[in-house]
């Protein structure tokens, strides 16, 4: 594959070094003069001069015939424009984009730039998985399939402890997959009684995660008010 | 009428006291609490008791832009000195906000140009510099300086 990654900070530099190691064909464009230079030094003609926000530079770095392009600079615009210009002008058919600040993700997204990964943000969700009373923790999102799936530890005080799965009022447009006790994991069925210490896998429409939390959560009635 | 103008800077605030002037209602927002000043140049009153409005912040704080009024703009002029941050601005004026006008100040005439071409209202000031000095230099240096009226001032 050919790929061009923008910005040759740590993200970029040690990317670029990883996908040569795989054999992929990299351009990586810098445009501060003295960090080009100390990059250069290590990955030779594979770093390339300018700011890749021009349309000239991107062509001059082969765009055209490009298969993906990473914008991994520093600066959110930067990363929004050249995936926006890629996608849209060059057909670029791949594109991922780097979030530096997670509340402008939904800039990203307004412009149609997808995927885009923010380091805020997954940290974050490793704090949610190793945190447990953070309670929730999103195990995948499906943005474009409208589908997350969610993990969520059953405490002592859950309200559904003890209580059968078909018993439970499952809010409309959510699902339990899957019932995680003692490091193995099982599909339950209508008759599986939840216990204590349960972590509970459930597939949901994105916006369902309140319900749910108030349905396994801690005083969490089962019955949804029933 | 309201006009919001992000990027208070030469461009910027001229053309926010020139639509003030005409009697719009105009808000500028801009991250620098200084660029106030350059509001008030050549003005009699402040800013504000001339009915202007002015926000600190950036282009891209949803909290911002909704404090200057976007959500009421009928025209929305991006005019920071950056023209990436310009083009995304105006687009998220255009897309979310669905402003009926908005305009961009883009210096790349290349990106200008596209971005022209996919409905987005772009004014490259390079452009319009470059054709002001080719013509100058075609004409012998006789039109070169300032227009017509200014040259009656003289």
């Amino acid at each position: 594959m050919y790929i061009i990654v923008v910005g040759a900070g740590k993200v970029g530099w040690n990317l670029a070094r990883e996908l040569l190691e795989k054999n992929h064909e990299v351009t990586l464009i810098e445009n501060n003069r003295r960090r080009y230079l100390t990059v250069e030094q290590e990955l030779e003609h594979n770093v390339s001069y300018g700011d890749a926000s021009e349309l000239w530079v991107l062509e001059r770095a082969g765009i055209q015939r490009a298969d993906m392009v990473i914008a991994v600079t520093g600066d959110d615009e930067d990363n929004m424009l050249i995936c926006q210009v890629a996608r849209e002008k060059y057909l670029v058919e791949r594109i991922i984009a780097r979030v530096n600040n997670p509340r402008n993700r939904q800039h990203f997204d307004l412009l149609g730039v997808k995927p885009s990964v923010s380091a805020t943000d997954l940290i974050l969700r490793l704090l949610e998985h190793e945190v447990p009373e953070y309670g929730l923790v999103h195990l995948l999102d499906l943005q474009e399939e409208q589908l997350e799936i969610i993990e969520m530890l059953l405490g002592s005080d859950s309200g559904v402890t003890g209580r059968r799965v078909g018993d439970l009022q499952m809010p409309e447009g959510s699902l339990l997959i899957s019932v995680l006790r003692s490091g193995k994991g099982f599909v339950p069925t209508a008759d599986t009684v939840l216990e204590e210490g349960d972590e509970i896998l459930a597939v949901l429409d994105p916006g369902k995660e309140d319900d749910l939390k108030i349905l396994f959560g801690p005083k969490g009635n089962g019955s949804n008010g029933a | 009428m309201l006009i919001l103008i992000v990027g208070c800077g030469r461009v910027g605030s001229s053309v926010a006291r020139a639509m003030l002037r005409e009697g719009h209602e105009v808000s500028c927002l801009d991250e620098d609490p200084e660029s106030h000043a350059r509001l008030e140049v050549g003005l009699e009153k402040s800013w504000e008791d001339l009915g202007g409005q002015f926000t600190v912040g950036a282009g891209l704080e949803t909290e911002a832009l909704v404090a200057a009024g976007i959500e009421r703009a009928d025209a929305f002029i991006a005019s920071t000195d950056g023209d990436n941050t310009n083009i995304v601005i105006a687009q998220i004026a255009q897309k979310r906000y669905e402003v009926p006008t908005v305009i961009a100040r883009v210096l790349d005439p290349l990106r200008a140009e596209w971005y022209q071409r996919q409905g987005l209202n772009t004014v490259c000031p390079t452009s319009v510099a470059i054709n002001m000095l080719e013509t100058a230099v075609r004409e012998g240096g006789e039109s070169s300086g300032p227009p017509d009226d200014s040259a009656e001032a003289a």
